[in-house]
């Protein structure tokens, strides 16, 4: 017998690139995610999913509430985006009840509280993200200040990132599957599961050699550590430089470009482009103590 | 009189609404309602006028890469260096540009659109030895089908054998656009949301192996688009020979062009682009495009109202859900006052009304094919081959491109930001029209405005009542089970809409 593991995917302010990136899993393919045995004798029954699914408003949001009532207490609820909140919540609704849109406030809350486990997926879910931004037009939060806010006490995994790499969203929930829900000790001081942003981009940085003689890149296309064009590697924590992108095919730094620091709280407050400042750099083994220039 | 809510419109990206009311079977008003708002376009304002290449890609993960190059465009113009982008740095975003467009016209039609045509449930009756068939086949038996039912039953059409056959398509698919993904990453780092396009060019190295990995992955993709997705949107369209009627809009069609064949043009619209700059309608006869015709109204948006439209150079955003009347957070551009609609249709039609060859042979040897007049493009099934006939297109252009790279030659041209200066910057999305601009002051965003496909497409109302391109593609449609409104659905998805896009 196979068992079935109920999700539910509810898209808060959201822009769908964490679900178009969980579509780029490369082994499994997303096909053996939703269709196949994902691990021998469990079968994701990924139930709401409106950018996936087959039906249609009312039909959709049926499964939704039903998922809710029937599975309660084993499914799982991932969330991406950010969650408006307070006087503005009524900037991100789906679906109506008795005539009124319903907000994603409300159907998170309904969701989370018979969750077996909730899963941030994203950096705006984690952490707020882009739409919290200064000056966060929408008052959006994250889903464990939301959960915080209403008492609402589940197991809740953060997997950030602008988008998150598929493997970090496979792979969290694979270990769910196969080892049950994560201690705290397998997730860091912000939700992170070690196993994938257990070290700095930094100290796994193929460029890392050039910032220990301080050899630094002037501009894009540049050789050496893009530091001073605003690389954030120093201070993110994410596994990009050993597992690159898109079936290991590139990643941001190996494009040429500085690390925009996407897997942190701090993303996107940091301007990009401009050297970090204030911060305490790792200096594992350096030549170069960051007092001065080189030549 | 009945009211058909669909809310969410599912298979589409973002948060919509549509709501109709029919009368006698037929659809006698229809609203398209925008249902989220973050305020990305404020977040912008103070920042430094680099960061807007990287934030606006996350106005929408499944468009980042035309954000990308619509705001490094705007940021080239507003820094004045464009046309002075080195050739390398021009080839390489058109590159990224294209391989993603090409990725997302395929996901659109097999994971976004197929499902209302092809029943996937037919493969509980395979008994062949395709063992991707077989694991569908067991999924079935299970019994689980989420997500995959429920849905609107009643009008699946194709022969058993056809549904397989487009389901094990609809497989194939979901590798053919990672792929897709895959020649974004080589020359841009990663995707969703890429790192390789930036104001002066592109920030990769290139080298030869890069360039003989993109074209063999789209060598791949482009066997794909030609054996198996051309050929299956005709399947679908013979199938549903009434969706070549049905759906048919304002027939007001605008394209931004895209893709930059020279280096050296400053001025945008003067590009000389694979995708024509221009507007034409109905009897499909050429028209220039003037920028300064575009304007923005929000009669029956969520914002403060400001008396009339607004140029997208001076445009604002003030959120205010209490507006009496309004309806939805998107706006609703207009071009010279009039409703258009915007999208691969659009481009392929600018292309064919001015003339071009290969575009012309293209549509009409695809029509012939289907028996169907030049009219039936403006249809449902019109915009679905359209988007096909543009996949085809790029990707055969992609392959000149990628061989035009000089390996180890410049890619990009420094440059300061301004301590004052405006811009803009035009392309085309996957769903069309892209445009952003941009205000600096004291070295910072002092105002940004993007106006994006689907904002065209899936407008309200404007101040003088016009129904956006959607809503009037809905209005006069005939519905034959209104507990099962497939026309209504089908006739959304077929413009393929963006919401996070479209209000951002």
């Amino acid at each position: 017998m196979v068992q079935e593991v109920p999700v539910v995917w509810l898209a808060a302010s959201s822009c769908t690139g964490c679900s178009i990136s969980l579509l780029n899993s490369a082994s499994p393919s997303i096909k053996n995610v939703l269709v196949d045995e994902v691990i021998p004798g469990v079968h994701i029954n990924l139930r709401f999913h409106q950018t996936v699914m087959a039906g249609n408003g009312e039909q959709a949001i049926q499964i939704l509430e039903d998922t809710a009532r029937e599975k309660k207490g084993s499914y799982v609820l991932a969330v991406d985006g950010s969650i408006p909140s307070g006087d503005t919540a009524g900037y991100c609704v789906m679906g109506e009840r008795n005539g009124r849109p319903v907000t994603l406030e409300e159907r998170l809350e309904e969701l989370a509280k018979d969750a077996l486990v909730i899963l941030a997926v994203g950096t705006c879910a984690s952490f707020g993200g882009i739409p919290a931004a200064a000056p966060n037009p929408s008052n959006a939060r994250p889903v464990r200040e939301l959960l915080e806010d209403k008492g609402i006490d589940k197991p809740l995994v953060n997997i950030p990132g602008c988008p998150p790499h598929p493997d970090w969203i496979v792979g969290t929930i694979a270990s769910i599957l196969l080892n049950g829900l994560p201690k705290a000790e397998d997730l860091d001081d912000n939700l992170r599961p070690l196993a994938f942003y257990g070290k700095l981009i930094h100290e796994n940085c193929p460029r890392r050699a050039y910032f220990d003689e301080g050899k630094f890149a002037k501009k894009p296309g540049d050789e050496g550590c893009l530091y001073e064009l605003g690389c954030k590697g120093p201070i993110t924590y994410a596994d990009c430089p050993i597992r690159r992108w898109n079936n290991g095919t590139n990643w941001v730094i190996g494009a040429g470009s500085p690390c925009l620091g996407c897997t942190q709280p701090e993303f996107p407050n940091l301007p990009f482009y401009q050297k970090l400042v204030d911060v305490e750099l790792p200096v594992i083994g350096a030549y170069w103590t960051g007092e001065e220039e080189d030549e | 009189m009945t009211k058909i809510v669909i809310d969410p419109m599912t298979r589409i990206e973002g948060h919509l609404k549509i709501e109709t009311t029919v009368e006698d079977g037929v659809v006698k008003d229809a609203r398209s309602t925008g249902n989220l708002f973050r305020g990305i376009e404020l977040i912008l304002r103070g920042r430094d006028p680099r960061d807007a290449q990287v934030i606006t890609q996350r106005i929408c993960g499944v468009c980042p890469q035309s954000h990308g190059v619509a705001a490094a465009l705007n940021l080239d113009s507003a820094f004045g260096i464009a046309g002075q982008i080195p050739d390398n740095g021009r080839i390489i975003r058109n590159l990224i540009q294209g391989a993603h467009v090409v990725q997302d016209h395929i996901l659109h039609f097999y994971h976004l659109a197929a499902l209302d045509y092809v029943d996937v449930t037919d493969v509980a009756k395979y008994d062949g030895k395709d063992s991707e068939l077989n694991s569908v086949k067991t999924f079935i038996e299970r019994g689980e089908l989420g997500p995959f039912v429920p849905r609107y039953e009643g009008d699946y059409r194709l022969p058993p054998e056809v549904n397989q056959m487009a389901t094990a398509h609809y497989i194939q698919a979901l590798e053919i656009r990672r792929i897709g993904h895959e020649m974004v990453s080589i020359f841009s780092g990663k995707i969703p949301h890429s790192v390789g396009i930036m104001p002066g060019g592109a920030t990769c190295t290139p080298s030869m192996d890069m360039i003989t990995s993109y074209l063999w992955k789209l060598r791949t993709v482009q066997d794909f688009i030609n054996n198996v997705y051309i050929p299956d949107v005709l399947a679908v369209a013979g199938a549903y020979p009434d969706y070549t009627e049905i759906g048919t809009g304002c027939k007001n069609l605008l394209s931004y062009g895209q893709y930059d064949l020279e280096g050296g043009e400053p001025d945008v619209t003067k590009q000389k682009r694979l995708y024509i700059p221009g507007v034409t309608s109905a009897d499909l006869k050429p028209g220039k495009l003037d920028v300064d015709k575009i304007a923005e109204y929000v009669t029956h948006s969520w914002y403060e109202d400001y008396p009339g439209a607004k140029h997208p150079s001076v445009g604002e955003t003030k959120p205010n859900q209490d507006k009496e009347g309004a309806y939805s957070w998107v706006k609703s551009p207009r071009y010279d006052g009039k409703v258009y609609e915007v999208g691969p249709l659009a481009r392929l039609a600018v292309n064919y009304a001015n003339g071009d060859p290969v575009v012309k042979e293209l549509v009409d040897s695809a029509l012939a094919q289907l028996k169907a007049p030049l009219a039936a493009l403006f249809s449902v099934m019109g915009r679905h081959l359209a988007r096909a006939l543009c996949a085809k297109l790029t990707a055969d252009n992609l392959e000149k491109w990628v061989l035009e790279v000089k390996p180890g030659e410049p890619t990009y041209i420094d440059n300061e930001i301004p301590e004052e200066a405006t811009g803009f910057g035009l392309t085309e999305a996957a769903r069309g029209a892209l445009g952003h601009w941009i205000e600096i002051k004291g070295y910072k965003v002092d105002n940004y405005q993007c106006v994006v496909p689907t904002t065209w497409n899936a407008s309200p109302r404007d101040e003088n009542g016009n129904p956006g391109p959607i809503e009037q593609a809905i209005i006069g449609t005939r519905i034959r089970d209104k507990d099962n409104p497939y026309e209504i659905v089908r006739i959304v998805r077929s413009f393929d809409p963006c919401l996070a896009c479209a209000i951002h």
